[in-house]
């Protein structure tokens, strides 16, 4: 088992690698230059040169991302020209929301994904199961940023129900030591603080979770179907295990398997879908950060971000492989 | 199954009490601050970015400034509503003669938020801490508008900058009287330190804080301390927190030397979407934001919102390039004028309130001039003037941006298509030439002669022709195409002049001959607007943003 979480964090490390080389190289092929994006309309051709110098944009290629790599190695990813701070505590301080966020979408996802995908594949055929179905392909087809501004309109907009942006009431005076504001709220007994940060998740969440709820609904559902018409599980009923010991135990637990690869799948999407959910609703994760680097042409940001959410990614994936051990008792002796 | 139902359940449970508390939270109005007699006393303004900086000398943008302007004060404030100089640190202020020599009477009694005394010796520090800027200090990026205004710096490794400013030195006699000296005239000094940038900050604690200790590790300056977290100058507001990304906080200063006022608090949310923006006005979550789009201008008014519009201190004009042989023809560049319908255009296509322009500068700048030529809307002259010029059958390329909103432009696309029309009615065909605004369009119309007619604008900094004028007509260049020594000549005379109604008279002349030669059209003087709950009474709208909330009142 350790071995296995050796050898894949030993093949991060090649992963990365090519990864910074694309990054890298896609970053400066963009259109323009960070001189442009920072100097604006009507900067003279001296003034960009010596933005270029400064920033060292004018050097050849190979020199630049030796440069960044070795800037990599030690930790240190540059400097937002944006923002004026490292890209390492700009992503450190909004990790925290992103992680908020995603976590209540991935709770939503698996909370209600995995009872709708089995409650359909007991049902297969009839009615709560072609519903499901249909659900959850709307689920996938509608677009992220459309559905966050459906919810928004109506439940923030409208019925004023939920806030419409952020994370906190701005007129709330609260204080964040962790920076993870659900749970400052309980460390520092602010209660009301900690209700009103999850106030502002909902609708984030809901939308940012509906797709992987749906792919997660439709995965359990297919895997329960196929686990439940298999050999062992009809060996298993003919010896006279008793149905409920039957079905957690054998069925649910031979079906989770595929299921909890998709869910280590989801983080990916998750974090992809922060970019434009986070844009929605003004909320300041890595998300709308990004999105703000691409618009400002912020290449420190734009690699430095896309590299450490690879690392998050993987890692993510990691947790999955190691789960499977949990579920699975044969994984834990290879 | 059970386990199921029971987890299932369960979720459903937790989903109904968000829900249900979320509800009743908000219906109780919440955890909004009160004072004692029970009026609201925090103003929630939607930012659309965080500050560059909270240090106002390494900051030239917006959001910077509108933060600067609660926390700082100037020697030179602004008249309310206009963007005329007028005393603030500075009780008054003399010129010498030669305008070498500018000696500024201070305001007695004023402290900074740390309770260093504000007397000339702090004026002379901020100053000399200026011109002394050194290595990424002088990046335009950071010391921008002291680079712009004076020139350059004490001594610096870029030649153009090394030794070339107009300050010379900075001398306190006594307490309240701090004295200027320059090396060459500048006679838009005084309208340039009303900018946020020169702001009086407070000694102590830049040294306290390190505000110079700009690091250049890993090839981009990283702010000091003293920039994310200590700001102290001597205005109504005082520096709280700042949450990258999510907010500024601000509390009122109890000590002011002047009125203190009802807000108390001011919270700058960051929401960098527009539609984000509105939507949370609409949902309460904030009481204004500005650069409110002119499609949403009447369904806020319609939702009972309140419209702000700052008087315009902006231009958008039609650029004729002279390198296009076509357009270096007078006639055709009159006919062109004439063949506008600039009525039209303004309300098509800009937010109402709009002017129309007949200058390259709004009416609010001291030098605007009345009495220009004007060629107003006329078809049958224009295809006139076409055909004694010859060119009956004319083409020419159009450009202008694509997806961009400047706020001196929210929809180029719209102004284009109603300007071609105009054109194409008069016999012009039009040969439409959309770019991504940056960098391909900047770049081709300000690097290169590659283009014909083109849309561009240009929002004013400080009160002063100079400001505007110089920067499109100050010399030869691709954009216009044309090289008039003369009017290069009358323009940098103008600048010089001794008394300021000289220098107006000089202006005004400077406008008349601009209009006669006709290098574009002045479109437009479009009204930015803001929004604000319907409770937010007074705020105090200013064409170059000088905007205090210690003004503002909240209604019950």
């Amino acid at each position: 088992m350790i071995r296995l979480v050796l050898q894949r964090i030993a093949l991060l490390v090649p992963t990365l690698l090519g990864l910074s080389v694309l990054l890298f190289l896609w970053v400066r092929a963009l259109p323009g230059g960070p001189a442009t994006a920072l100097l604006g309309e009507r900067a003279t051709p001296e003034a960009v040169e010596r933005i270029n110098r400064l920033y060292g944009f004018d050097q050849p290629l190979l020199q630049q991302y030796l440069k960044y790599v070795g800037q990599l190695a030690t930790g240190n990813f540059g400097t937002s020209t944006r923002t004026n701070r490292p890209v390492l505590e700009e992503f450190l301080n909004r990790f925290p929301a992103t992680v908020e966020l995603t976590v209540l979408a991935l709770v939503i996802a698996i909370g209600i994904g995995i009872p709708l995908g089995y409650v359909a594949a007991r049902r297969q055929g009839r009615l709560t199961d072609h519903a499901t179905v249909v659900a959850s392909l709307i689920g996938v087809t509608i677009p992220v940023f459309f559905l966050a501004f459906l919810l928004k309109w109506l439940f923030a907009v409208q019925l004023g129900w939920f806030p419409s942006a952020g994370r906190q009431d701005p007129s709330m005076v609260a204080t964040h030591p962790t920076g993870f504001y659900v749970l400052d709220g309980l460390l520092t007994r602010e209660w009301d603080a900690s209700w009103d940060a999850i106030v502002h998740l909902v609708l984030p969440a809901i939308a940012l979770g509906s797709i992987p709820l749906a792919i997660i609904a439709r995965i359990t559902r297919a895997s329960v179907i196929e686990v439940q018409n298999a050999d062992y599980v009809r060996t298993a009923r003919a010896k006279g295990l008793r149905r409920t010991r039957l079905r957690s135990r054998v069925i649910l637990r031979n079906a989770m398997l595929p299921v909890s690869t998709t869910i280590g799948l989801q983080v990916g999407l998750l974090l992809s879908g922060a970019v434009l959910t986070e844009t929605v609703f003004a909320y300041p994760g890595i998300g709308s950060f990004l999105a703000e680097a691409i618009f400002n042409l912020d290449y420190a940001v734009l690699q430095g971000f896309v590299l450490i959410i690879a690392v998050v990614y993987a890692l993510a994936n990691l947790a999955v492989d190691v789960s499977y051990g949990l579920i699975d008792p044969r994984m834990r002796t290879r | 199954m059970r386990t199921f139902l029971r987890f299932a359940a369960s979720g459903v449970a937790v989903g109904l009490v968000l829900t249900g508390c979320a509800a009743s939270d908000r219906d109780g109005g919440g955890t909004a601050e009160e004072t004692s007699d029970g009026a609201r006393d925090t103003f929630i303004f939607a930012a659309s970015a965080d500050p560059a900086s909270l240090d106002p000398a390494f900051a030239n943008d917006g959001e910077s400034f509108r933060v600067g302007r609660q926390i700082f004060e100037g020697l030179v404030g602004t008249e309310p509503g206009t963007p005329d100089p007028a005393p603030l640190l500075a009780e008054s202020w003399e010129t010498s003669e030669d305008g070498l020599q500018y000696t500024f009477q201070l305001k007695e009694g004023v402290k900074f938020h740390d309770g260093t005394d504000f007397d000339a010796d702090a004026v002379c520090f901020n100053f000399e801490r200026w011109n002394n800027f050194t290595g990424v200090l002088q990046s335009e990026s950071l010391s921008y508008y002291w680079q712009k205004v004076n020139g350059g710096f004490a001594t610096s490794d870029t030649p153009s900058l090394n030794g070339t400013g107009k300050y010379e030195s900075c001398e306190a006699p006594d307490a309240t009287t701090a004295v200027i000296n320059l090396k060459s005239p500048l006679p838009e000094l005084i309208s340039a330190l009303s900018l946020p940038s020169f702001s009086m900050q407070s000694p102590t604690a830049l040294e306290e804080y390190d505000a110079d200790g700009v690091t250049g590790e890993g090839d981009a300056p990283v702010l000091p301390e003293y920039a994310t977290a200590h700001p102290t100058g001597t205005g109504p507001y005082v520096f709280d927190s700042w949450s990258p990304g999510e907010q500024v906080v601000l509390t009122a200063n109890e000590d002011y030397w002047g009125e203190v006022g009802q807000v108390k608090r001011i919270v700058f949310s960051v929401i960098s979407d527009a539609t984000a923006r509105r939507q949370a006005l609409q949902a309460g979550d904030i009481d204004g934001y500005d650069l409110v789009g002119p499609a949403d201008v009447d369904a806020l008014k319609e939702a009972g919102f309140q419209i702000v519009n700052r008087d315009p201190f902006n231009i958008l004009y039609l650029a004729m390039n002279q390198a296009n042989p076509d357009l270096a023809d007078v006639k055709v560049r009159q006919a062109i004028a004439h063949a506008i319908n600039k009525d039209a255009l303004v309300a098509q296509t800009l937010p109402e309130g709009t002017e129309v322009a007949t200058n390259f500068v709004p009416p609010s700048v001291a030098g605007w001039n009345p009495d220009v030529a004007t060629y107003d809307y006329d078809p049958a002259k224009a295809k006139a003037l076409l055909a004694e010029a010859g060119k009956s059958t004319l083409t020419i390329d159009f450009n202008y941006p694509t997806n961009v909103s400047r706020p001196y432009m929210p929809t180029p696309e719209q102004v284009f298509t109603a300007i071609s029309a105009d054109l194409e009615a008069v016999g012009i065909t039009v040969n439409p030439v959309p770019e991504p605004w940056s960098p391909d369009y900047l770049d081709r119309m300000q690097g290169t002669p590659d283009h014909g007619i083109h849309l561009l604008g240009w929002t004013g900094d400080y009160n002063d022709t100079y400001n505007f004028v110089s920067v499109f007509f100050g010399a030869k260049s691709n954009e216009w195409g044309f090289d008039n020594p003369e009017l290069f000549q009358a323009l940098a005379d103008a600048r010089y002049q001794p008394s300021a109604e000289e220098q107006k008279t000089a202006y005004e002349e400077v406008n008349a001959q601009i209009m006669d030669l006709l290098p574009g059209v002045p479109l437009a003087h479009p009204v930015p607007s803001l929004a604000f709950k319907p409770e937010i009474q007074g705020y105090p709208a200013s064409p170059v943003q000088d905007e205090v909330y210690n003004v503002i009142t909240i209604e019950d």
